[in-house]
Parts: C-alpha cells; sequence; structure tokens
C-alpha cells in the first residue's frame, strides 16, 4: 500500500495519521449518501443543508463551536486515558456527577467570591468530582485486575441514578428537573460580547478551557517524565513495568487525569450556557468522545478537529430533520467510528498488532 | 403463606428479568471464546427486539395470526443480531480492528437505525404499534401459579433453558466447541493443527449476534412492542455475566440468575416502599455487578487471545 510507503518519515507519517481519518471521513459520507438515496432523499441537498447550517452564518458556526467545546473535553479524556492503555467508557457519568457537583458547590458559594476566583474554583470541584469518580474503575483494574470497561459502564448507570437522586430529593427547583441558577460569579463570559457576529449562540470562554487543556495534555505527555511513563505503560505495560516505572500508579494518575476532563467538560453546559444542571444535559457527549478520541488518533491536537466534524454533526442533525430522520447524523457517526478503526485504526490503535508486524516481516 | 406467596413470585420474576441476560451472555460466550470482545451484545440485543417487532407487525398486517407472526418475528430478530454480528466480526477479524471500538461503534450505530426505522415505518421516535406476542401454553395445574407457569409454559424460556444445555454441551464436547476454544486460547497453534482460525471467529461472532437478540426479542414481546432504547444496558450486564460465570455458558447462566433475582429483588422492594430511594434499588444490578467481578476476578481467566486480532 502507498500509506506504508510514505510513513517513515516524520512529514510522512503526520500525513499518514491524517490522511487515513479524511479516508474513514469520505467513505462514511459516501455510505450516508447511499443511505439517504435508500430514504428517498437526494444528498445533495441533505449535505448542502448541513454545509449551509454549519458554514452558512457566523451564528450556525458558533453553535458548531459551542457544541465541540464539550466534545474536545470529552475526547481530550479519553485519548489521555487510551495513552495508558486504558478505556474510558465512563467519561459520561463522570461528566453528570461533576455537572451536579459543580454546580451546587457554586449556588452554596454564591456571590462572595470575585468571578475570577469563584469560576476557576467551581471548574477546580467539577475536575475532581470526575477525577475521583474515575479513581474507582481504575483502582479496580490496577490492583485487582477488573477490566475498566465493564466498570466505567457500570459506574455511569450508577452516576446516573444518583444524579436523578440528589437531583430530584434535594436540589432540583419545584415542578422543574434543574437546579437553582447559579451565582454570576461562577459564570464563564459568552463570547459573543468579544465577538459580535456569535451572537444568539451559546459559545463561551469554556472554549478557550479546552484549548488550553489540549496543549496541557499535549505538553504532559510528550514533554514531561511522567507523560512518558504513563505512555510507556500504553504501549507496554510488562515493558514499562520492568523498566521501573510505577505503572500501577501511572494507570490511577492517567485515569485520573482523565475523569478530571470529562468532569470539566460540564463546565461549557453548567458554567457557560444555561447556568444550571439539568438532567440530560450532556446529551451523550462522554460516548461521543470515545468516538471523537478515536477520530483524532487519541492525539490532543487531533482532538480539536475531530471535536469540530462531531459537533458540526450534531448541529446538522436538527437542519436535515425536515429531509430525512435526525437519526441519520447518529448512523453517520457510527460509521465514521467503525471505517476509522478499519482505515487509519493501524496508526492509533493496532499499534502493537498491525504496523509492528509489518515493521517486522521487513527487517527479517 | 406470604412469605411462599413472596418466594414465589420473586423468583419467576427472577427467571423473567434474566431471559434476556442468558441469551445475550450466551451469546457472549460464542464470540468471546473465540477470541473477539464483543461489547456489541446491547446493539444486537436491540436490534434483535426491533427487528422482532417489525416483522411481526408486518406479518401480522399481511393476515398472520398473532403467535405464528410473532415467532416469524423471532426469526428476523435471530437474522438481524447475525447481520450485527457480520458486521463486528467484518470489521474486527477481517479487518483486525479494535474490537471494543467497533462493539461501540454498533452499539450506536444500531441505537441510530432502530430509532430511524421506528420513525419511518411507525411514524414515532418513542415506541412502535403494539403486537400480539406468543401466548403462554395453558397446561392446566401449571398455568395457574406464577412459577410454574414462567418455568414450563413459556416458549421462549425453554428455549433459553435449551440454548444453555446444548450450548454447555458444545463447549465441553464437541469439535467445534474445542476448535473455539482453541482459536480463543492460542490461534497460532489452532492454526498450525488446520484449523481455520478466521472461519471460527466469524462463525462465532455470528453465532453470537443470533443467540443475543433472541433477548432483544423477549423484551419485544414481554411488552407487546418495541420502544427505543429498550435494551437499556441489558448487553452489559450480561457481558459482566459472562465474565463472571468464567466464560462458561452454564456459569453465565447462574450469574444472570444472580444479577436477575438482584433486579428482582429491586423491583420487589419497590412494590412494598420501604422507604429505599428508587434511584438506589436501579444501581443494585451495577453495584452487585461490580462487587461480584471485583470479587470473582483471579479466578475467572479471561481467553488468553481475548481482543487480539490474528496476525496475517
Amino acid at each position: 500500500m502507498i500509506l506504508a510507503e510514505i510513513e517513515e518519515t516524520r512529514f510522512g507519517r503526520a500525513l499518514r495519521s491524517i490522511a487515513g481519518p479524511l479516508l474513514a471521513i469520505v467513505l462514511a459520507l459516501g455510505a450516508g449518501a447511499l443511505l439517504v438515496l435508500a430514504l428517498g432523499s437526494n444528498p445533495v441537498e441533505v449535505y448542502g443543508r448541513l454545509l449551509d447550517a454549519i458554514f452558512g452564518s457566523a451564528y450556525g458556526f458558533g453553535q458548531v463551536l459551542f457544541k465541540a467545546t464539550t466534545l474536545i473535553g470529552t475526547g481530550l479524556s479519553v485519548a489521555v486515558a487510551f495513552r495508558a492503555g486504558l478505556f474510558n467508557i465512563g467519561a459520561e457519568g463522570q461528566m453528570v456527577l461533576a455537572g451536579l457537583v459543580s454546580a451546587s458547590f457554586a449556588t452554596l458559594l454564591g456571590d462572595t467570591w470575585p468571578a475570577v476566583v469563584a469560576a476557576p474554583l467551581v471548574l477546580l470541584v467539577a475536575a475532581m468530582t470526575g477525577a475521583l469518580w474515575a479513581t474507582i474503575p481504575a483502582v479496580l483494574r490496577a490492583y485487582l485486575g477488573v477490566h475498566e470497561v465493564i466498570n466505567t459502564i457500570m459506574l455511569n448507570f450508577v452516576a446516573f441514578a444518583l444524579a436523578s437522586w440528589i437531583l430530584v430529593e434535594k436540589l432540583a427547583l419545584f415542578e422543574s428537573v434543574h437546579t437553582a441558577e447559579i451565582p454570576l460569579a461562577a459564570r464563564l463570559p459568552r463570547l459573543e460580547g468579544f465577538v459580535p457576529a456569535f451572537r444568539g449562540a451559546p459559545l463561551n470562554l469554556a472554549l478557550a478551557v479546552q484549548l488550553l487543556l489540549c496543549v496541557a495534555c499535549f505538553l504532559a505527555l510528550w514533554r514531561t517524565r511522567w507523560g512518558y511513563e504513563v505512555r510507556a505503560t500504553g504501549l507496554s505495560e510488562t515493558a514499562a513495568r520492568s523498566a521501573g516505572i510505577p505503572v500501577r500508579r501511572r494507570m490511577v494518575q492517567a485515569m485520573a487525569v482523565s475523569g478530571a476532563l470529562a468532569g470539566m467538560s460540564a463546565a461549557n453546559f453548567v458554567q457557560g450556557y444555561k447556568y444550571y444542571f439539568e438532567e440530560g444535559f450532556s446529551a451523550e457527549a462522554g460516548f461521543k468522545g470515545i468516538a471523537v478520541a478515536l477520530l483524532g488518533g487519541t492525539h490532543p491536537l487531533g482532538i480539536v478537529p475531530a471535536a469540530l466534524f462531531f459537533g458540526a454533526l450534531d448541529r446538522g442533525g436538527f437542519v436535515i430533520n425536515a429531509l430525512v430522520p435526525k437519526e441519520f447524523v447518529d448512523i453517520l457517526q457510527a460509521m465514521v467510528i467503525l471505517l476509522v478503526i478499519v482505515v487509519a485504526g493501524r496508526t492509533a490503535f493496532a499499534r502493537r498488532s498491525g504496523r509492528a508486524a509489518r515493521r517486522h516481516a521487513q527487517e527479517a | 403463606m406470604e412469605a411462599l406467596q413472596f418466594t414465589s413470585l420473586l423468583v419467576a420474576a427472577t427467571l423473567r428479568i434474566s431471559v434476556p441476560y442468558v441469551f445475550a451472555a450466551v451469546g457472549g460466550f460464542y464470540s468471546e471464546r473465540a477470541g473477539v470482545i464483543n461489547i456489541a451484545l446491547e446493539g444486537m440485543l436491540l436490534c434483535g427486539g426491533f427487528a422482532c417487532v417489525a416483522v411481526a407487525h408486518a406479518a401480522e398486517g399481511a393476515g398472520m395470526g398473532g403467535a405464528a407472526a410473532a415467532w416469524l418475528g423471532v426469526a428476523a430478530a435471530v437474522a438481524s443480531g447475525a447481520g450485527l454480528g457480520a458486521l463486528h466480526a467484518l470489521v474486527c477479524v477481517r479487518f483486525g480492528a479494535n474490537q471494543i471500538v467497533s462493539g461501540l461503534g454498533i452499539n450506536l450505530f444500531a441505537a441510530g437505525l432502530t430509532k430511524l426505522l421506528l420513525s419511518l415505518l411507525f411514524g414515532s421516535s418513542a415506541n412502535s404499534a403494539r403486537i400480539g406476542g406468543i401466548p403462554n401454553l395453558e397446561i392446566p395445574g401449571l398455568a395457574d401459579w406464577s412459577l410454574t407457569r414462567v418455568l414450563f409454559c413459556t416458549p421462549l424460556v425453554w428455549l433459553a433453558i435449551l440454548v444453555v444445555v446444548v450450548s454447555h454441551r458444545v463447549a465441553r464436547r464437541s469439535v467445534f466447541g474445542l476448535r473455539l476454544h482453541a482459536v480463543g486460547e492460542n490461534p497460532e497453534a489452532a492454526r498450525s493443527l488446520g484449523v481455520s482460525v478466521l472461519r471460527m471467529r466469524w462463525t462465532g461472532v455470528l453465532l453470537s449476534g443470533g443467540i443475543a437478540a433472541l433477548g432483544g426479542a423477549w423484551l419485544a414481546l414481554e411488552q407487546h412492542q418495541f420502544t427505543a432504547g429498550m435494551s437499556s444496558g441489558r448487553g452489559f450486564i450480561a457481558l459482566a455475566a459472562l465474565v463472571f460465570g468464567k466464560w462458561t455458558p452454564r456459569g453465565a447462566a447462574v450469574a444472570c440468575l444472580l444479577f436477575g433475582c438482584a433486579e428482582a429483588l429491586q423491583i420487589q422492594l419497590q412494590a412494598g416502599s420501604f422507604g429505599i430511594p428508587a434511584q438506589f434499588l436501579q444501581m443494585l444490578p451495577y453495584v452487585v455487578t461490580m462487587i461480584a467481578l471485583a470479587g470473582v476476578i483471579g479466578r475467572s481467566r479471561a481467553p488468553a487471545a481475548l481482543g487480539q486480532p490474528l496476525q496475517p
């Protein structure tokens, strides 16, 4: 294959890691077009509307960026855990609990502190909640050997039930399914105040926070000793252990960071959009984070464009509903996931199997 | 007398609740024994439920009787589950892609597809039209008591028991079962003995989908309709039951009964309202699952090649 031949240079590797996801997207859109035809609609019209909804106006693009903001956070969360060799399918539950706890903390805090202190403090509480919840499956995995996939899924259900109980019994306003609004000091400012073109879109400072977190994660994973040890653990637990790396501790730490990132993803909604916690606010962003992480090659910098793509599809679901049922977008997202692991999976996921084996065969 | 009544109801409820878990877990057995992780059980349940209702409804519309239409629906469920299994096998057996991600993608695909078809066929994004379902057998003496009614008069319960018993024998005694085991433990060794690893894995995953989808058909037939997302995490619990049951059909079935009992207890307690919030009872099966897994691990060993694609 051509892709395999241009692999060895640094530029070639970068090109290859972009080519895979792009090819997956193109194939998925092609398959989607066939599905649209089968549903009796015109693919050109459907995709035209999709593009128009995304790029047609600054407002629409603002909406896409708003949706992408949450997905950057959850995608980053899944990616960091994955680098340590762990699957965090629990980002959804971590995010939901963090949203609830941070919203109630903000209400308790009141307006006593200035915004520069209060807003970051609430964000920190969200991060800590997510980190704590993620630590449970991490410890069970690292010290008891229970696979984290099942436990993170189970903890999602527990988190939903717990959040529902706390909300209904303790916090919800009368005859509503959301908490009281958080005080002004805890809110993140809207970007429409700085860029008037985004007027009406709920885009807020959480976007900047998430972009900073991306850079921070990149630096932490690739420019520190800690990050090196985390990645080594993810690549080969046994090799890392024999190199003297405290494998279990790195696993738990990486998962805690992952949970913290999932927790902070809640800020886009809770601190930046509605200013309260409500049931279902996450809109499955935690699960979509898995797809975002994959499409982005589980690399902090690849996650931003991947989140934009999935954010655009999320936004697109609303506008194409007149032509084809909006679930078409869900199917499109599923096809992207399946195709990306088939087409591009060799760069990020099958590192150990596919590429290593080929290289080994070439050398031999 | 009251205690007897309570116990009888509890056991009957446990059996009914366990049926979809059993189908899904035994389905998972065939895939995971062959070395392919199957997170897609959830989507297979969902797809099976929808196919069952869609075909049964169409057959009823064509003038077929309720029970015959329902059985046709069950067959359609098996086919749809095997179809999803084929997709899973294509992605991670043929192309050797990551099995966990493939399963998650298929779950998303199944959720989207069933909702899309729901709105196309039934004009609703929440639930389908009602179907007749498979009536219980009217056996005198047995049909009167809730426990014996579930156990002896419900055809799909027989099928569930049959699937467990047959799978148990297949796993232990048949050439196919031993090859499946070999392929999941050491594919290279199996290949060197002339076993086609890819074909065994394909077969395992297809069987997995077909059997798991029966659980979806059960759910849909119990409620006489399909509702969006009606599998509600059962596929994942079945997966946990498979781990808890040490990747054997019989062990998995026992684990399913245990989880089913936890859930039945939850419903019974809720009806009795002992002052425990409903949400805490909802957590029960998941917490039980986690504790069970933490306790059993070490004694439960996964197939050695689980999750690893075959090197070409």
